[in-house]
């Protein structure tokens, strides 16, 4: 199959959304969702088709010299600044590109699919603005599939944007509910603020390197990444600095921030929780496998760069660890099955931006090209293995919502009877984060914690630690819901029960996905300089970290498997951390009050008033000044004939002493 | 005559003949009277079309003239006045806008009441006006144009007007004609140092550039007088109040014009006349204007972030979009003249957009307060996705019309090294959050949520004639973001002569 098919797969789904967008809305609703799902069909065969095209096919030159070459399908100028920075708009592929467009068309259409049944109510008639979703849908799949294809900076910045629209629209696609339009708003506006750090990131780094294009900042003549591509861009900015860091440091560092709004990085990641009054399949699709990744594909991207800026480097790695363990702490408190998941999300997606910034290490380039790219393959690994089986729990969360109407786990409890098969793919789903093998979650979070030991001792087991967590609170959830206690029935016809197919099959294949996906050799694939990687399991670390799973799974076991007293009394004992953990630390309230109470009372507020009562009272004062001397002097204008003649002979007299004077001197 | 030969001149006589051929229908035919209005706007669109072809074909012929399509005819001898025609790519793609605006601000008032043949009358005589500034290159005659734009306004609010009119539209008659008092002083200061001791003075600005005779230190005085004179049309801080008040008494379609286009003549004036004419003292003083534009485009998006009335809202969001435009063509290198341009027509259509949805919206609800309305989504989907779309523009989303525009401003801006240029530019693209905070506040308010008053429910969403005003804005909106480059190419070349001119006069 040609690599040229990747323009389609790309540009079916704006198709679709401009189809179902206009055309759909006039259609019935069951139809136009079906119409979604088989174009959607389509496009993942054609993703897939490209996929296997470039990393198993022959032809096309994608392996020179043991090189995996990216190759540049198209490439048009779309907006040009100067002759030097012109913008395009191209079609880009390569190992992560690839694996992206796989992993963006296999979540989209289980999701697609999914939708048939959630988005209906329970006899199956389909909601309304079922089209209205659809169309959203196919919005978000072009926008983000743009995205990974991108060929410069600047697309990815585009489509940055892009993806926060659609995210936008389908946050708030129940914009009746106070909650989704309140989210929504929140999500846009702070990935927004993110975005200008990555604007004025990408205005440095153009300005200073003189281009977009990534094929002169990180891919060398062999159109793979390259460190001597990248020293080179370095140096063209010619050791400029601002405030005592060299620019490009600013560059990225801003460029990473960029990312960080996406990605939810502490302590941008506020607007993830909130998103989650999307409907769940959004949640399943955007927040949790593709979108919120875009800000590891960014730094992955823009990888050879940030090797060689370590300050930048730095930062990730600090933040990255901070927030995965941050995230983890929060998730181990939430009562709301969705928001646990978000908390997790974030801990995960933080895992993969540290298994990036641990692959750079200060000792010469040679030994990164020798073994620190074990980092990067570990990050693209986990968001393989992580899109799949966070899909998998958000759709099953989905399901379990759909059946008992509510987001609460006090709610559910012993749902297993009811729902075995959801609860099977659950289980598979929890297993998979946990890292317990052979699921495929094992398989990445190994190499990421092998990553991690090799920066330094301390790296590895602030991971280790966090992945017991990840084991501990994802059990908690998952014997929550499914145990815990005899699920209270109060209407036998609606007792809930395993959804229809729809719903169903979409959880047993990525389900199946969760259980595979970790044989997936991407060492020799997905690598950032196109070598293949020679590795094999490092059984201690491996042994290390299947330990502080089971560690984690057998205290969650303990607590949450059967009713007991025993987590009331761990919260008293730790009533305000547990407080705080239940509150995600007030960062919301902290956030609240900066944008209301500051900004908005002591800068807008002011700034209107003076704007009102200043600048435009002085505009009123010069016209109530002037009217008033014209009324002033309007007596002079009196019309009695005395008056005037009055006047007449004053200016006479006055006249005539003057030639007087001017006479007598 | 040879005159008539010219394309550019009948951008003023289709107009007059519209203006004309409304005074002979009958004050009740309206049939008659729309009829004659949307011949005359759709004659105008076709005439855009076509120059603009006119225009691509020339350039590709490889004409590097720097005005095309000239054409002089003297009209009163004793002040060398000419009636001097000539287009470049900028007057152009604003005289493309200008039929753009006229088109859709003729559906947007189809039912305008009362007196409708006078409103229409009102509105090609003030059409008339903007074309003819447009497609003028001689001092006196743009002037002239530009006060036959201005006058109208007046009628147009006080008449037809909302609220409290009398006093909207005196301020914003009093403010622009203080404006154009400067301005006055400046052009005949301008043509008292036309031309080099000995040559007969000029109006013509080509003719003007071409002697640079004007001494340095009468450019220190005229630059100003010039540029606040025009900065006053263009919404510049502290002279933008006029802005706030007259756009929310203003009736739909005028709306739509004044800041659709009318307000793009201050841009246009501030670098054909006061930069090109006056490179140095535009050089000198440059910092002061980018100053005020700068904060204007701060301080207009903070203080959108309070108001709750509609109308104010999009007034004070075109304080900080002008204040862009002005702030980018203060940058004087020609990516962020560009973008000058680019956002110029990209704040006049989206604008116009907005102030059209808004009209129609107030139409159905008569309040314009979004304190009081609510859930306007389920009530009027069409109306709701229009209004959402020209927020999204206005935000700066890619592939509508405000990111293109945003975007080259900010490159260019930042291709000047120094401080004080990147901190303003910085500052500029904060913009790009407050934006989004204000929009996103109102189309939640406004759009999304419940209904909060029960008796919207019984309203109904746009009208045939409605839903082609907006389409047509919206598509347009659209074209721009999606082929940028189009635009480019046809605006960038007319900016060398100024861009030459302005690093001729830097001091060496």
């Amino acid at each position: 199959m040609p690599l040229n098919l990747a323009i389609v797969v790309v540009a079916l789904p704006l198709f679709m959304f401009l189809f179902l967008g206009l055309v759909g809305v006039k259609m019935g609703r069951k139809i136009t969702g079906v119409i979604g799902v088989l174009a959607m069909l389509v496009d993942t065969i054609l993703a897939y088709g490209v996929a296997l095209t470039y990393f198993f096919g022959s032809g096309e030159g994608q392996i020179v010299d043991g090189v995996r070459q990216a190759v540049v399908v198209a490439n048009p100028a779309w907006l040009s600044f100067t002759d030097t920075l012109v913008v395009r708009m191209g079609v880009l592929v390569d190992p992560i590109a690839a694996m992206m467009l796989v992993v963006i068309t296999t979540v989209s259409l289980m999701v697609h699919l999914y939708s048939l049944g959630y988005m209906s109510d329970h006899d199956g008639n389909a909601e309304k603005g079922f089209q209205r979703y659809y169309a959203f849908l196919a919005l978000f799949t072009f926008s983000m599939l743009g995205l990974v294809v991108a060929t410069n900076v600047f697309q990815i910045f585009v489509f940055f944007e892009m993806v926060g629209l659609s995210s936008y629209l389908l946050i708030g696609f129940y914009y009746s509910t106070p909650a989704a339009n309140h989210a929504n708003k929140k999500a846009f506006i702070v990935t927004r603020l993110a975005d200008l750090f990555f604007l004025l990131g990408v205005m440095i780094l153009s300005y200073y390197t003189k281009t977009f294009d990534f094929d002169q900042l990180v891919f060398g003549p062999t159109m793979s990444g390259s460190l001597e591509t990248a020293q080179s861009a370095i140096s063209t900015a010619g050791g400029a600095t601002f405030l005592g860091c060299s620019v490009m440091a600013w560059a990225l560092t801003f460029i990473f921030i960029g990312g960080a709004g996406k990605s939810a990085m502490y302590p941008l990641h506020i607007w993830l929780p909130d998103a989650m009054e999307g409907p769940t399949p959004v949640s399943a699709l955007i927040h949790a496998a593709t979108m919120v990744v875009a800000g590891v594909f960014l730094v992955a991207r823009l990888f050879p760069l940030y090797v060689l800026v370590q300050g930048a480097m730095n930062i990730i790695l600090v933040v990255g660890a901070f927030t995965a363990f941050y995230a983890a702490a929060i998730a181990c408190t939430q009562s709301d099955i969705k928001r646990a998941l978000a908390f997790s999300t974030i801990s995960q997606i933080a895992f993969m931006m540290t298994s990036l910034a641990v692959s750079s290490n200060e000792n010469s380039l040679i030994e990164i090209h020798e073994g620190y790219g074990l980092g990067y393959m570990a990050s693209m690994f986990h968001l393989f293995t992580h899109a799949m089986f966070k899909a998998l729990l958000f759709l099953c969360a989905g399901a379990i919502i759909h059946a008992v109407h509510s987001n609460e786990n006090d709610k559910m409890h012993g749902l297993h009877k009811f729902m075995p098969i959801t609860s099977i793919c659950f289980l598979i789903g929890c297993l998979a984060i946990a890292g317990i093998p052979p699921f495929a979650g094992f398989f990445s979070k190994d190499e990421i914690l092998v990553a991690a030991y090799h920066r330094g001792l301390g790296w590895g087991l602030w991971m280790s630690m966090v992945a017991c967590m990840t084991a501990f609170y994802m059990f908690r959830i998952y014997y929550l819901i499914f145990f815990w206690k005899k699920h209270e029935v109060h209407d036998e016809h609606h007792a809930p029960k395993d959804q229809p197919w729809t719903m169903t099959l979409p959880l047993i294949i990525l389900a199946a996905i969760s259980c595979v996906a970790g044989f997936v050799p991407f060492h020799d694939l997905v690598t950032w300089d196109g070598h293949a990687l020679h590795t094999s399991i490092d059984w201690t670390v491996a042994g290390s970290s299947i330990g502080v799973a089971l560690v984690g799974i057998c205290l969650a076991t303990v607590m949450y498997r059967k009713e007991n007293p025993l987590p009331e009394r761990m919260a008293n004992a730790m009533r305000g951390l547990w407080t705080a953990s239940y509150k995600r630390f007030y960062m919301d309230e902290l956030y609240q009050f900066i944008t209301h109470k500051v900004i908005f009372q002591t800068i807008c507020v002011p700034i209107a008033w003076f704007d009102r009562h200043i600048i435009d009272g002085f505009f009123n004062l010069l016209a109530d000044a002037t009217n008033s001397l014209s009324f002033g002097i309007r007596r002079l204008q009196s019309g009695s004939i005395q008056a005037y003649v009055y006047v007449y002979l004053l200016g006479a007299l006055l006249l005539a002493a003057i030639t007087m004077v001017c006479v007598l001197l | 005559m040879e005159l008539f030969n010219n394309i550019l001149i009948y951008f003023v006589i289709v107009p007059l003949l519209t203006l004309g051929g409304l005074a002979l229908c009958s004050n009740r035919g309206i049939k008659a009277i729309r009829t004659v209005a949307v011949v005359g706007a759709c004659a105008l669109m076709v005439l855009a079309v076509w120059l603009v072809s006119i225009f691509l074909q020339a350039r590709g012929a490889g004409d590097t003239s720097e005005m095309i399509l000239r054409s002089d005819v003297m009209w009163y001898a004793p002040f060398n006045v000419h009636l001097a025609l000539g287009v470049d790519g900028v007057s152009v793609v604003m005289i493309l806008l200008s039929a753009f605006i006229v088109f859709a601000g003729v559906f947007a008032s189809w039912k305008m009441n009362p007196l409708p043949k006078q409103f229409f009358m009102w509105f090609f005589l003030l059409s008339t006006g903007v074309f003819g500034f447009f497609i003028s290159i001689d001092l006196f005659t743009m002037f002239m144009f530009y006060e036959v734009a201005l006058i109208p306004m007046y009628l147009l609010i006080g008449v037809w007007g909302s609220g409290n009119k009398n006093y909207s539209a005196m301020k914003l008659t009093l403010m622009l004609m203080g404006g154009s008092a400067f301005l006055m002083l400046g052009l005949i200061g301008i043509y008292f140092h036309s031309a080099p001791e000995g040559q007969p003075l000029t109006m013509n600005i080509l003719d003007i550039a071409h002697n640079d005779a004007i001494p340095h230190s009468w450019q220190y005085v005229l630059f100003p007088l010039t540029f606040v004179g025009f900065g006053v049309l263009g919404a510049m801080f502290p002279f933008h109040t006029w802005s706030p008040d007259g756009h929310a008494s203003a009736p739909t379609a005028v709306s739509m014009l004044h800041a659709g286009v009318l307000m793009k003549l201050g841009g246009y004036g501030c670098f054909r006349i006061a930069i090109y004419l006056m490179p140095f003292a535009a050089n000198e003083l440059a910092w002061i204007f980018l100053l005020l534009t700068g904060f204007s485009i701060v301080y207009g998006a903070l203080s959108a972030c309070v108001q709750t009335d509609l109308k104010y809202i999009n007034a004070y969001s075109s304080v900080s979009h002008c204040g862009m435009v002005l702030f980018a063509i203060l940058m004087f290198n020609t990516t962020a003249m560009t973008g000058a341009v680019l956002q110029m027509l990209s704040h006049g259509l989206m604008t116009a957009l907005f102030f059209a949805l808004i009209g129609m919206i107030y139409g159905r609800t008569h309040t314009r307060d979004i304190r009081d309305m609510g859930g306007m989504m389920h009530i009027m989907p069409y109306l709701g996705v229009g209004y959402v779309i020209a927020g999204l523009a206005s935000l700066g989303l890619p592939f509508l019309s405000g990111f293109a525009a945003e975007m080259t401003i900010f490159f260019g801006s930042f291709q000047h090294t120094d401080t004080f240029h990147r901190v303003l530019t910085i500052m500029a693209t904060t913009s790009i959050v407050v934006t989004a905070v204000y929009i996103l506040r109102v189309v939640a308010k406004l759009l999304f949520g419940e209904v909060q008053d029960e008796h919207h429910r019984t309203l109904t969403d746009a009208s045939w004639e409605e839903r082609l005003s907006t389409a047509t804005l919206i598509l347009a909106v659209a074209a721009i973001g999606c082929f940028p480059n189009f635009f480019i190419n046809i605006i960038s070349s007319s900016f060398d002569p100024v861009v030459k001119a302005l690093q001729a006069a830097l001091p060496l």
